[in-house]
């Protein structure tokens, strides 16, 4: 990958993003702060994974997909804060579904590409402390979730995630599945996620998706995974 | 009784056309629909029956066939694989048909074996846990069958909307235009979220008129089976439909895929009725 790819800065957490813009002057007369947010550099140059996850892949995930994410964030977010400041209930509500997606694509895509992380730099090496406990507790052993995970990515009927998530209230950790991209939000806490559109494997792996799933833990970074872990 | 009375009002207007003269065809063809009711909306509707005799009723025509369901297989495409290029390339349309296509005939097949087991032994629960199953690669293979026919090579005569009178004048009447007809279909389709698919639907009512037309989108591998719904149209809106060619351009390929509609097949299924947009579904029975 060329040296402009690789981006010195580190990968900031999509909510540090969003703040780290500045305000903006509004519509129509109306001042208002708004916050925009960013597509969050790579960690790690794009041909990094290979060859879990090619560098086109990673190129076009990062820089085409997931930007235009942010860029529909934006634009959702623009008009929800026309319709608040017009009172314009029926569009707020209209705009929900917009802000789920864009803005779970945003959130879910910031998420993945700090849980991953090149072979050479850590990829793949099984978590420790209190994350493996939980993990052994729920599942029996590394093996065993990555079997159960690559089941529940395996079973997605359509686009969307399998997540291993931390429940808030007893602190145990599962395996769920999300649709499209509806974010982990709620009683769940993301702790790793692996994308399983279409988009983040067809390039290299076409049809043969078990193929993808089996090689991405390779690149798994449980370092951030364990970090996320309360 | 209910649901006899159903089937037969279902295959009656078969009856009365003209390829149904041949009684081995029209014989195959009544043992076809059979494992087609699983695949409809009529599948819940007589597993939640207050009476489950009549499910069994329903169903249990699966022995008529050796001892098992129904396998289906994967159609034949009526072109080549290169022969949507250069707007479909023909690495997407072999892995396409050949390999996702498959899949969904594949485990559609698992699934009503499955069931079929899970009727013989009065498994409610099983028979319950493998609708979604069956929804899903069912719906995957009705799609897809429908979607290869309602293409054709950029070259050929049924490639315009000349070729479909009664539907352009329909879609004109509808939305103004061609032209804004199609403006309205890609919005349509570049609005899924996730994966899913644009169809141009008839809506037919219970007076009996030539029904009115709609755009609609299914998520996944949602099925167009609806109550008097005929689909006229599709388009595979799953990324595996264009990424080998078009990546993240999803709307070159929304407009490229207009050169390749074969508008003929959309008459027909327009001046027919869900039998007819079936046909091609029921050939790989
Ligand atoms: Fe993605
Ligand atoms: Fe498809």
């Amino acid at each position: 990958m060329s040296s402009k790819l690789l981006r010195s800065t580190p990968l900031r957490a999509a909510v540090r993003s969003t703040q780290s813009q500045s305000s903006r002057a509004g519509l129509a007369g109306t001042t208002f702060v708004r916050t925009k947010a960013t597509l969050p550099d790579l960690s790690y140059d794009y041909g990094a994974l290979e060859p879990a996850i090619s560098g086109k892949i990673m190129e076009l995930h990062h820089s085409k997909h997931h930007q235009t994410y942010v860029n529909s964030l934006n634009d959702a977010s623009e008009k929800m804060e026309a319709a608040k400041s017009s009172n314009d209930v029926a569009s707020q509500i209209a705009l929900q579904p917009l802000i789920n997606f864009h803005g779970g694509g945003h959130l879910n895509h910031t998420l993945f590409w700090e849980n991953l992380t090149p072979k050479n730099q850590g990829g793949g090496e099984p978590p420790t402390g209190a994350l493996s406990t939980a993990i052994n507790d729920s599942y029996g052993s590394l093996d065993a979730l990555k079997e159960k995970f690559n089941t529940a990515l395996a079973g997605i009927q359509g686009s969307g995630w399998a997540w291993l998530v931390q429940d808030t209230q007893t602190g145990s950790v599962s395996i769920k599945t999300y649709a499209n991209q509806d974010p982990v939000v709620g009683q769940f806490r993301p702790i790793l996620g692996i994308d399983a559109w279409e988009h983040a494997y067809y390039l290299q792996y076409q049809n043969r998706k078990a193929e993808y799933f089996k090689a991405v833990w390779d690149v798994v970074n449980w370092k951030a995974a364990e970090k996320r872990f309360k | 009784m209910a649901n006899k009375h159903h089937t037969q009002t279902r295959t009656e207007p078969r009856r009365h056309s003209k390829e149904s003269r041949n009684d081995v065809q029209d014989l195959l063809k009544r043992f076809a629909f059979v494992p087609l009711l699983l695949l409809t909306a009529l599948l819940a509707r007589y597993l939640l029956s207050p009476t489950p005799t009549t499910l069994t009723e329903t169903v249990i025509p699966a022995p008529v066939l050796p001892n098992m369901a129904h396998q289906y297989s994967l159609p034949k495409l009526p072109y080549a694989y290169n022969a949507l290029e250069p707007h479909i390339s023909e690495q997407i349309m072999t892995l396409h048909h050949s390999k996702h296509h498959q899949t969904y005939v594949t485990n559609l097949n698992n699934a009503l074996s499955s069931y079929t087991s899970a009727l013989s032994t009065g498994n409610v629960p099983a028979q319950i846990s493998l609708q979604q199953a069956i929804k899903f690669n069912g719906g995957g293979h009705i799609n897809h069958s429908l979607f290869w026919a309602n293409l054709c090579p950029a070259s050929s005569p049924d490639a315009t909307l000349a070729a479909a009178p009664k539907l352009g004048d329909a879609i004109k009447r509808t939305w103004g235009g061609e032209a804004q007809f199609k403006e309205a279909f890609e919005t349509a389709l570049l609005g899924i979220q996730g994966s899913g698919w644009g169809w141009l639907v008839k809506v037919e009512n219970h007076t009996g008129e030539r029904g009115r037309l709609a755009i609609v989108t299914t998520k996944d591998q949602d099925p167009v089976v609806g109550k008097g719904e005929v689909p006229v149209l599709g388009v595979d809106m799953w990324e595996h439909a264009y990424y080998l060619q078009y990546q993240n351009g999803k709307a070159a390929y929304v407009k490229n895929i207009w050169n390749i509609i074969n508008w003929r097949t959309a008459e027909k299924r327009y001046l027919g009725g869900q039998d007819e947009s079936w046909s091609v579904l029921k050939a790989s029975m």
